[in-house]
């Protein structure tokens, strides 16, 4: 049979400041981008290149017959009394263009002003279109979300993801441990922080596919480290002698092909749906694709060092009141008994077993 | 009894493999044809038992919000005024009642002249008034002024109510205007006051949207001024209406000061829309003598004076025609006017008492005559609406999406299939018939729950094929690794299947707990995408374990107990 990986014995944990290191670095470049963006708008961009869901405005798309260029668009566009408009051919779409408008009216005004400008926009760049000719344009779609909605949208996004993120934590913390659980929800946390930086970083548009695509790659993330803490867990019954330390590293050893088979094959899909999928679903494909990446890496990388840390910081905080128990004779509800799961053998080698 | 086993197996699978396509492809709701099982006719059924979203078929999706806080600051007003009123017609000293309505608190202040009284006033008023305590107002006297204020859960009630009663309006607005097959619900939470409409096909929801943001609110008017035969009392500017009532540049609260614009045949100018015509002011009475509620019904004719112009005659209900018949006998030869959207469009003296019906003249043309009339039979509005969200979506657009979503994903199944074949050989083909039916029956579920599938819907299947590929490998994987351990080959599958079956159920069900929590706290799309998600989750387990062990029971049964080798 053909094999990917055969007895392979990598000490990953043995490289964890390496890769703690590069998550780190990868983070504070997400960040620093978004800060930096925040602050000094180079260019005119913000933090996050928000799209109509989160930031409010209009989006339309318009279809030509005869395509003019993006500059005489502007212009008629500008006449129309946009503006600031952001004009952008489709580029796999030849006749297709996206006009997008800030919501129209400042939003100090009264209510009323600013409601107008949901379907204002949709209006002023019909006018301008017919410059081009009744027939030769046409609106095929447009987005308008007003400021109150976007503003709601965005806290829902953040609200579900968080949901999201809490509801593995629980299910984790009941079929293993806690410490995997924080350990599997603070690596998926870094793979969605280091997928934002770099949609700050290439300024790519967020919108609501995006949310749905990061709450994929948060499911893709948190299956690659069950994977592994499934197996942690099932060797640490049968290799009673080696530490957790150990054991880690053999599990993610064992697991390495079904790991790199699993991601590998979904990020070809992936890659298929960032050439073929077309402009509209871009964003959302070119978030899950550097999810598959950082997905995949943070398992090895992120999750088993933390766990391993955590574990062994929880034990060294155990054996204290342990000892403390056993000298006074009463015995210490919080110390396991021999042979129970995942917590017996943490730290060097245990005699006893 | 290992042979009844995977018979009785094989019988499960083919029975829910063919009720699984049954339920994507067969027709639903009706008995099948023999034409149903031609390519044409699956294909069709299909497209009817898979319900698109919006983003995908095309359409136009309005979220659009109740201004709740207008409805109870009139609600308020009107009460303000109506118990200064009740206040003197019983007799008592009523100088002053004005409303608050500042952030989130809605407050009656009555001054009165004799706070001795104050027990008295207040029983007058509520007798008249639904202010008491019952209704949700509380009272409190403090010195000359009494103030009854709206307490937070009747806010939230009354709220609610008006939400509801405009999402029935505009039920009837739409239907009235001919939309096929509308969507229309509540969206967002209990307290948002949301209203989510979809209408499938409707490229440019503007025509749509004029009939449901007219808030179409009719009055009949006292108009203030000396009775007939004197002309009726107009201003040329607001300011010389408001100076007319000698209250200091103010407007006392049981007056408004409104728009009118006279009729063509009053003015004697010719009937030319390029015309402005004069805008004049009147002074009328607060409150309205009945308003739009009382209609009964009405209807757009051509109007007398022939030409293009239409008029409207509209009837009243009951307890609207018992006020206005009460109020026009007791004040013939006064003027009355019909105000719109305060706006009076005509004024007429009253000749005789006028019981249940009534006309409105005034310059409509036949599209805008009926729109009223349409307005006004399905009732005002309790309050303007506001949209939030106007997304539309042609269907060229919604269908390119489709076909290169499709074409992307069968391409990215290509891959997968032949990486399985290749590198599993033999068992590849049981990964790849698992995955297959896994999607018929991914399908089979959305069908039966009738679930809409949009673009965060097919980033749900996109994680479910990813999924169900991770359980075969997780599985094949397993299996090697036991025969390289040197099992025999029944129990490397038994235990390759045993191990890796507490790791699937472990992934499974995470995911599926997270998808209920988006459930729960998502909207729309994000609950799009965990109902996929889900319905894919459950399906897998059954595709992926239950059918992939059963081929592997098959095989064996066929090579018998003492198996050497096995293709993976």
């Amino acid at each position: 049979m053909f094999q990917l990986f055969h007895n392979i014995r990598v000490d990953w944990l043995g490289k964890r400041r390496f890769f703690i290191g590069i998550s780190i670095v990868l983070m504070l470049a997400g960040m620093g981008s978004a800060v930096y963006r925040h602050k000094f708008h180079p260019k005119g961009t913000e933090a996050f290149n928000l799209g109509v869901d989160f930031k409010g405005g209009t989006v339309v798309t318009v279809r030509f017959k005869q395509p003019p260029t993006a500059e005489t668009l502007r212009t008629s566009i500008d006449r129309a009394g946009i503006r600031d408009a952001v004009i952008q051919p489709i580029l796999d779409k030849p006749g297709e263009f996206l006009i997008r408008v800030a919501q129209q009216g400042p939003q100090s005004e009264s209510e009323s002003q600013t409601q107008a400008g949901v379907d204002a926009a949709r209006a002023k760049v019909g006018l301008a279109l017919k410059s081009f000719g009744e027939s030769n344009a046409e609106i095929i779609g447009t987005d308008a979300v007003g400021e109150v909605a976007s503003k709601q949208l965005r806290t829902q996004a953040i609200a579900v993801t968080i949901a999201a993120l809490i509801g593995m934590l629980l299910f984790i913390a009941f079929r293993f441990e806690w410490t995997y659980g924080a350990a599997a929800v603070i690596a998926v946390f870094h793979t969605v922080l280091v997928t934002l930086g770099l949609f700050s970083i290439f300024q790519i548009e967020i919108n609501l596919t995006v949310i749905a695509a990061l709450l994929t790659l948060v499911g893709f993330d948190v299956n690659d480290s069950i994977v592994i803490f499934d197996r942690i867990r099932e060797n640490r019954k049968l290799h009673r002698r080696m530490s957790l330390y150990e054991v880690t590293n053999l599990s993610i050893n064992q697991t390495l092909s079904r790991t790199v088979i699993t991601s590998g094959l979904v990020f070809l899909s992936v890659v298929a749906l960032v050439l073929l999928g077309g402009e509209t679903l871009r964003p959302f494909s070119l978030a899950l694709l550097m999810g598959i990446i950082f997905g995949t890496y943070d398992t090895i990388a992120v999750a088993g060092p933390i766990m391993v840390w955590w574990e062994r910081r929880v034990e060294a905080a155990n054996k204290q009141p342990a000892a403390a128990a056993r000298a006074s004779g009463v015995s210490s509800g919080r110390n396991p008994a021999p042979g129970s799961r995942a917590r017996n053998g943490v730290g060097k080698p245990s005699r006893a077993a | 009894m290992k042979k009844r086993s995977l018979l009785q197996r094989s019988i499960v699978i083919g029975i829910v493999t063919l009720l699984g396509l049954y339920i994507v492809i067969g027709p639903r709701g009706r008995r099948p044809h023999f034409k149903d099982f031609t390519p044409s006719g699956m294909k069709a059924n299909l497209a009817q038992n898979i319900h698109l979203g919006l983003d995908l078929k095309g359409g136009s999706h309005l979220v659009m919000r109740v201004k709740t806080e207008e409805y109870l600051k009139r609600l308020t007003e009107d009460a303000a005024t109506a118990a200064q009123n009740a206040a003197k017609d019983a007799g008592f000293d009523a100088k002053e009642a004005r409303a608050e309505t500042t952030s989130g608190n809605y407050r009656v202040i009555l001054q009165v002249g004799d706070p001795s009284k104050a027990k008295e006033i207040r029983e007058a008023v509520e007798k008249k008034v639904n202010i008491a305590d019952h209704d949700g107002w509380s009272f409190s006297p403090s010195g000359n002024s009494l103030t009854w204020t709206l307490s937070g859960s009747a806010q939230r009630t009354l709220a609610e109510s008006a939400t509801e009663q405009a999402l029935k309006i505009i039920e009837s607005r739409i239907n009235a205007v001919g939309v096929a097959e509308p969507t229309l619900q509540r969206h967002g939470g209990q307290n948002s006051h949301e209203i989510l409409l979809q209408m499938p096909g409707i490229q440019d929801p503007e025509h749509v949207k004029q009939q449901l943001g007219n808030p179409s609110h009719l009055e009949l008017v006292h108009v203030v001024g000396p009775p007939s035969p004197a002309p009726h009392q107009t201003y040329a500017t607001k300011e010389d209406a408001i100076a007319s009532l000698n209250s200091g540049g103010n407007i006392p609260a049981n007056r408004r000061v409104l728009p009118y614009t006279e009729r063509v045949e009053l003015t004697g100018q010719e009937a030319n829309a390029n015309t402005p015509l004069p805008k004049k002011w009147v002074v009328v009475e607060s409150p309205a003598i009945i308003d739009g509620a009382e209609v009964r019904t009405a209807a757009a004719i051509p109007a007398r004076g022939g030409g293009e112009q239409y008029e409207i005659q509209f009837s009243l209900k009951k307890s609207g025609a018992d006020k206005f018949g009460a109020w026009t006998g007791a004040n013939i030869n006064e003027y009355m006017g019909v105000a719109l959207n305060d706006e009076v469009k005509s004024i007429a003296f009253i000749k005789s008492q006028i019981s249940d019906s009534g006309e409105i003249t005034g310059n409509f043309s036949k599209q805008s005559a009926d729109d009223l009339v349409l307005t006004l039979r399905s009732g005002a509005l309790p309050a303007g609406i506001q949209y939030q969200e106007e997304r539309t979506v042609g269907p060229s657009l919604g269908a390119d999406s489709i076909r290169s979503g499709v074409r992307a994903s069968l391409l990215g199944l290509i891959l997968v299939v032949a990486f399985m074949l290749f590198y599993y050989r033999g068992s590849g083909i049981n990964a790849v018939v698992a995955l297959l039916l896994n999607m018929v029956l991914m399908l089979a579920g959305l069908v039966m729950f009738g679930a809409t599938l949009t673009l965060p819907g097919i980033a749900g299947i996109i994680l479910t094929i990813g999924m169900a590929v991770d359980s075969n490998v997780l599985i094949f994987e397993r299996i090697r690794e036991e025969m390289r351990s040197g099992k025999t080959i029944p129990s490397s599958i038994e235990q390759g299947f045993g191990h890796a079956f507490v790791t699937i159920i472990d992934t499974h069900v995470t995911t599926i707990v997270s998808s209920l929590f988006l459930y729960a706290f998502g909207a729309g799309p994000i609950r799009g995408f965990a109902v996929t998600l889900v319905i894919g989750l459950l399906v897998n387990l059954f595709s992926a374990v239950y059918v992939s062990r059963t081929i592997f029971m098959w095989l064996l049964s066929r090579k018998g107990r003492r198996v050497e080798s096995l293709s993976i």
